[in-house]
């Protein structure tokens, strides 16, 4: 029987543009040009890889969005994912990340699936909760944070490298993973792929295909609420010196008079 | 006053500064209680009480080592469910901010994550976040049930503010998906002797002007001179010269020492979103024009291996 693969991504603000936040206090998605988060092009490669090691598999490339979030499922899929799912809908606007996750576990319900794949976190809210929260919802094996994945025989086995210890996880099917930048670099899209990609089938879902109410979601449906945001003061600039032989002394110095020597 | 929950991060009782800082902030919020899992916690009771735990709830069984994330989800949720908490806090590390987000679920309540400050509000606590790469601080609260708030190691203080800690087991009884996830074996960290990372005062960093993994010991040499933790930047990782439990940065660790010191690090925006809150930033780069003296308090343009060695010896010099 074929592996029915889902990979969740986000289309997100490019991190090196100047981000900030709308008037509603949600993340401004017009300022700053979008793109396939590049934690999520990690998932999108070891899912591919899953299915080549795999009999037969399907890779499904499921993202929640603005009309410009399926840029990030015509990216994955010109890697060589199989299929989009695109849920766009505007009472998503100003969603937090528990009204996500029921969006995206409704929809990956909807899809069928074998095995989840997530990326360790997106690069414009930087939770790195929205894994954890979907294995909860859809009552399946969380399998998080692997520098290394494989699936045989109805298991999934990963390396996940914590901060005081490596650890080997194992779980039956179905079940879901996010891997991270250190699962291994992600294939640029080849020409074929991206014209192949034109081609392959994208389905619009809107919360009344999904069956679920407006109301659990948006800024509304939210269960956090940010008060205010404020740029960070710029930092006054600093003492720069060019070292003529005495540089490592001079600082030295400056660290003693801020008295960390 | 109302009760607080903070799950206590340990290894077998020895109780991890960050947990400590959790203390400060709860009791910002009202009385906070320890929830303790696993081996330990006769070890561990005495310190958390000393930091102001009016109780400590202790359940320890194999299914916490043995099980991903979900068994202390579980245990949390009876926390939770015995003490009515005004809030729950938990150390923002990967595996605490996971079991967080799902208790925050089953509770039907709003997760905050990172949090950098916590207070009192009217409404609830409101928690300080640092956010687009530490271009902005949002200010946020939880607007429906139990608020759950992650907070990152080095957002306040450890103080002293002894209580009770009236030892007491907790009940828990596993749900179905507790034995999910097996934790086939475990290879411990081998220790360096320096900091941890994330709570170290003064962190040492090295990046692409570094060179080789053979050249990092001046790197390390300059860290202990000063008790420092080491860290490095994603470009000299990905490299293989240094760990990636060191990396610093956007896909690495978050960090806020007192002191910064980038040695050979231009300053790319992925670097400076894991180390732009620290409190003092040092950089050493031979590029003038490297971004990273744009944050930097001083800055020496030259080359690292005559600037850090010389810094190094005049360091242990000045400390005799």
């Amino acid at each position: 029987m074929s592996l029915r693969i889902v990979v969740a991504v986000k289309y997100v603000p490019d991190a090196t543009g100047d981000r900030h936040f709308a008037d509603d206090l949600t993340t401004d998605r017009e300022a700053v040009d979008g793109l396939l988060s590049e934690l999520d092009e990690y998932a999108v490669e070891q899912a591919l890889q899953i299915a080549d090691a795999a009999d037969d598999a399907e890779i499904t490339v499921l993202t929640v969005g603005p009309e410009d979030a399926k840029d990030a499922v015509r990216k994955a899929l010109s890697m060589g994912a199989d299929k989009g799912v695109h849920v766009e809908d505007d009472a998503l606007h100003g969603s937090d990340v528990i009204g996500t996750s029921l969006v995206l576990a409704k929809a990956i319900e909807h899809i069928g699936y074998d095995l989840v794949v997530t990326g360790m976190a997106s690069t414009d809210g930087t939770m790195g909760v929205l894994p954890a929260l979907l294995a909860e919802r859809l009552g399946i094996p969380q399998v998080t944070l692997l520098s290394e994945v494989a699936v045989a025989d109805g298991t999934v086995t990963g390396r996940r490298d914590g901060d005081a210890a490596s650890e080997q996880l194992e779980a039956a099917l179905p079940a879901l993973v996010s891997v991270t930048d250190q699962s291994g670099e992600a294939r640029y899209p080849s020409f074929k792929g991206i014209m192949a990609a034109k081609k392959k089938p994208v389905e619009s879902l809107d919360l009344s295909d999904l069956g679920i109410d407006a109301a659990e979601v948006g800024l509304a449906g939210a269960w956090t609420a940010v008060q205010d945001a404020a740029k960070r003061p710029e930092r006054t600039a600093g003492t720069i010196v060019k070292d003529e032989g005495e540089g490592g002394k001079q600082l030295a110095a400056y660290l003693a008079e801020q008295k960390f020597i | 006053m109302a009760e607080v929950l903070v799950l206590v991060d340990h290894v077998d009782g020895a109780v991890r500064k960050p947990t400590l800082e959790l203390l400060t902030l709860a009791r910002r919020i009202g009385d906070p209680v320890a929830v303790h899992l696993g081996p330990g916690a006769d070890t561990a009771a005495p310190v958390l009480a000393e930091h102001g735990a009016v109780k400590v709830l202790t359940a320890d069984a194999p299914e916490f080592a043995d099980y991903l994330v979900v068994p202390k989800v579980d245990a949390l949720q009876a926390a939770a469910a015995a003490v009515s908490p005004a809030a729950v806090l938990v150390a923002s590390s990967a595996e605490g901010k996971e079991v967080a987000a799902r208790l925050a679920l089953r509770l039907g309540s709003g997760i905050i994550t990172d949090a950098v400050d916590v207070t009192a509000g009217d409404e609830g606590p409101v928690a300080t976040q640092s956010v687009f790469a530490a271009a902005f601080t949002t200010r946020s609260r939880v607007s429906r049930g139990i608020p759950v708030i992650t907070v990152k190691p080095n957002s306040a203080p450890v103080e002293a503010a002894p209580a009770a800690g009236t030892v007491e087991p907790l009940e828990v009884s596993f749900g179905e998906l507790a034995t999910g996830t097996k934790v086939v074996s475990r290879t411990p960290r081998q220790s360096t002797g320096r900091p941890e990372l994330t709570e170290a005062a003064i962190v040492v960093s090295g990046g692409r002007g570094v060179n080789g993994a053979e050249n990092f010991s001046i790197i390390e040499e300059l860290a202990d001179s000063l008790g420092a933790a080491v860290g490095a930047s994603r470009a000299a990782v990905d490299a293989g010269w240094y760990p990636h439990s060191n990396q610093v940065g956007q896909t690495g660790k978050s960090v806020s020492p007192q002191l910064y010191i980038a040695n050979g690090i231009s300053g790319a925006i992925q670097h400076r979103a894991g180390m732009q809150t620290s409190k003092t930033i040092v950089a050493v780069n031979k590029d003038a024009e490297a971004p990273i003296f744009d944050l930097a308090d001083y800055g020496v343009v030259g080359d690292l291996f005559q600037v850090v060695p010389q810094l190094t010896a005049e360091v242990k010099a000045r400390k005799g």
